[in-house]
């Protein structure tokens, strides 16, 4: 992966080594012997506070109940076996709208301002709602409203919002990535004739992706977890019925916070690219 | 002869930084011609705006004889026949030596794959890159780099090449091989306007040189007659420091 961007340097593995060095051979024994020796002091001291702490006994039977967890296993696999199904398919449009968003996004010139204008508030919003709101209002929202033609299951509607509010995040990990990608590339790309299009597609993106694929498996395995917020939001209606109020308290805060970060961003591209046509 | 490109009271500006002031220029197909200056006198801008890459004040810029300044042109097409070749090669790092060059003529020309990578092993092979088709860019060395970048520029048949101190980023030891392959270029009839720093290239090969002093062209000659007998001061003060620097 990091080969062909790290132009001209060394194979990332080859640098470690050596900026590190090998350690002496005594020296790693020893190294090693104090590692495990000081893990293993650190973890009976937790172990030991923990089991030591006055209503252990109760938390014990409350959390690591061993009768409950051998009953309730099949039934857990059999859910989590969903919520995996759940996550599949919420990743698949998840990537495809959070790029269309980046996308969208990164066009420039004045012409493209409705458009950049509506991704932009789009991010705002569903960055600045919780996730668990988002899917709240949307799985009872909408099949109450009884909207001939959609489909009235909440849980279809609970996904809907998972995707909603992950693209959002997604798509600014995106946008970082085609933004990392110097304007000479795609100075290259026009200069031999291909279209603003096709320089993104064959040129950006495929150089954007290839940078931001560790904080999009951190985005991933965020994802997954949050699929367990379908069933609680399905199971549970009641504990959400003020969502709304709560939702716009969450933008007045997270809205000033994110245009803040835009401008930062956005003052450091500007000091490190001087302005260029394409 | 027939004209190539012609460049009239040409005018960029970055903000409050005027680059251009005012260029005017003529080259005629089959020549070579050389900018020089010092950095910063507007020789990398002029040829941006020739290719589109960016976009005039003012002025107007015919390429073969097409206005390409004025509103509506499609400024792909103009591209499609003015070659670019950039100081820092730019190549695209996430495709091999051969998609570089088979890129544009499959995705702008249409070309069939096979047709285009046949043609793509052709130019390499010319440029004694061809054992590196299958490598990807950052395992070449600069030289071989812009001998890349040279390769995908030719493989979309340009009319003019446009060479952007192509070989100032290069290490001492491999700016004769890239200047062999413009040398070869030039004897096969190649429009070319160079900015370059290689004050000896540009008097073995260039049919007329330019110089451009704070975005305007001071003095323009035969080779000759800008290197032996400069008519400006600033002309003279130029190839001066150039020589005292040792670069010719």
């Amino acid at each position: 992966m990091g080969d062909d961007l790290t132009s001209g340097g060394p194979p990332m593995g080859s640098r470690r080594s050596r900026i590190t060095g090998q350690p002496g051979r005594r020296e790693g024994t020893r190294g090693v012997t104090i590692a495990v020796v000081s893990t293993a002091v650190v973890f009976v001291a937790i172990v030991f506070a923990v089991t030591n702490s006055p209503y252990w006994p109760e938390v014990k039977d409350f959390f690591f109940n061993r009768e409950i967890f051998l009953d309730s296993l099949p039934q857990v696999l059999a859910k989590f076996r969903r919520n995996i199904l759940y996550f599949c398919i919420a990743e698949v449009f998840v990537l495809g709208l959070a790029l269309l968003l980046a996308v969208m996004r990164s066009l420039r010139g004045p012409v493209f301002t409705p458009i950049r204008g509506m991704a932009i508030i789009y991010t705002d919003v569903f960055r600045g709602i919780p996730t668990i709101l988002v899917v709240y209002l949307l799985a009872f929202g909408i099949p109450t409203l009884q909207i001939p033609g959609l489909p009235n299951s909440p849980t279809f509607w609970a996904i809907v919002g998972l995707i909603l509010s992950y693209s959002a995040y997604v798509s600014e990990v995106y946008r970082a990535g085609i933004e990392s990608v110097h304007p000479s590339q795609v100075s290259a790309a026009r200069s031999l004739g291909l279209s603003r299009g096709q320089s993104l597609r064959h040129v950006v993106i495929p150089q954007a992706i290839r940078r931001v694929v560790p904080p999009l498996m951190n985005d991933f395995v965020a994802l997954q977890k949050d699929t367990a917020i379908i069933a609680f939001v399905v199971a549970v209606p009641e504990a959400f019925k003020q969502g709304q109020m709560v939702s716009l308290v969450f933008l007045i805060i997270t809205i000033p916070m994110t245009r803040l970060t835009d401008y930062l961003v956005e003052r450091e591209r500007r000091r490190r690219q001087s302005g260029s046509a394409v | 002869m027939t004209e190539a490109l012609r460049v009239e009271g040409l005018h960029k500006r970055f903000g409050e930084l005027e680059v251009l002031r005012g260029v005017d220029l003529a080259v005629d197909e089959h020549e070579v011609v050389c900018l020089i200056g010092a950095s910063g006198s507007g020789k990398s801008t002029l040829l941006r705006c020739v290719n589109l890459l960016e976009q005039a004040d003012a002025g107007t810029i015919w390429v073969h004889g097409q206005d390409v300044t004025a509103t509506g042109v499609n400024q792909n097409a103009v591209r499609e026949s003015v070659g670019i070749v950039f100081q820092s090669f730019n190549l695209f790092p996430h495709m091999t030596v051969l998609r570089n060059v088979t890129l544009a003529p499959t995705r702008v020309l249409k070309q069939p794959r096979a047709a285009a990578e046949d043609r793509g092993h052709a130019l390499l092979r010319r440029l004694g890159l061809d054992d590196k088709a299958d490598e990807y860019p950052d395992r070449l060395s600069g030289g071989q780099q812009q001998r890349v970048a040279i390769a995908r520029a030719l493989a979309m048949d340009p009319d003019i090449m446009l060479l952007d101190e192509i070989t100032s980023a290069l290490d001492p030891e491999l700016v004769a091989e890239v200047l062999d392959t413009l040398r070869e270029l030039a004897a096969q009839g190649m429009t070319m306007i160079l900015a370059t720093h290689e004050m000896g290239f540009a008097r073995d090969v260039a049919n007329r040189v330019y110089f451009l002093d704070e975005g305007r062209i001071l003095e323009e000659g035969t080779p000759e007659q800008i290197f032996s007998s400069p008519r400006e001061d600033r002309t003279k003060q130029f190839l001066e420091r150039i020589i005292a620097a040792g670069r010719m």
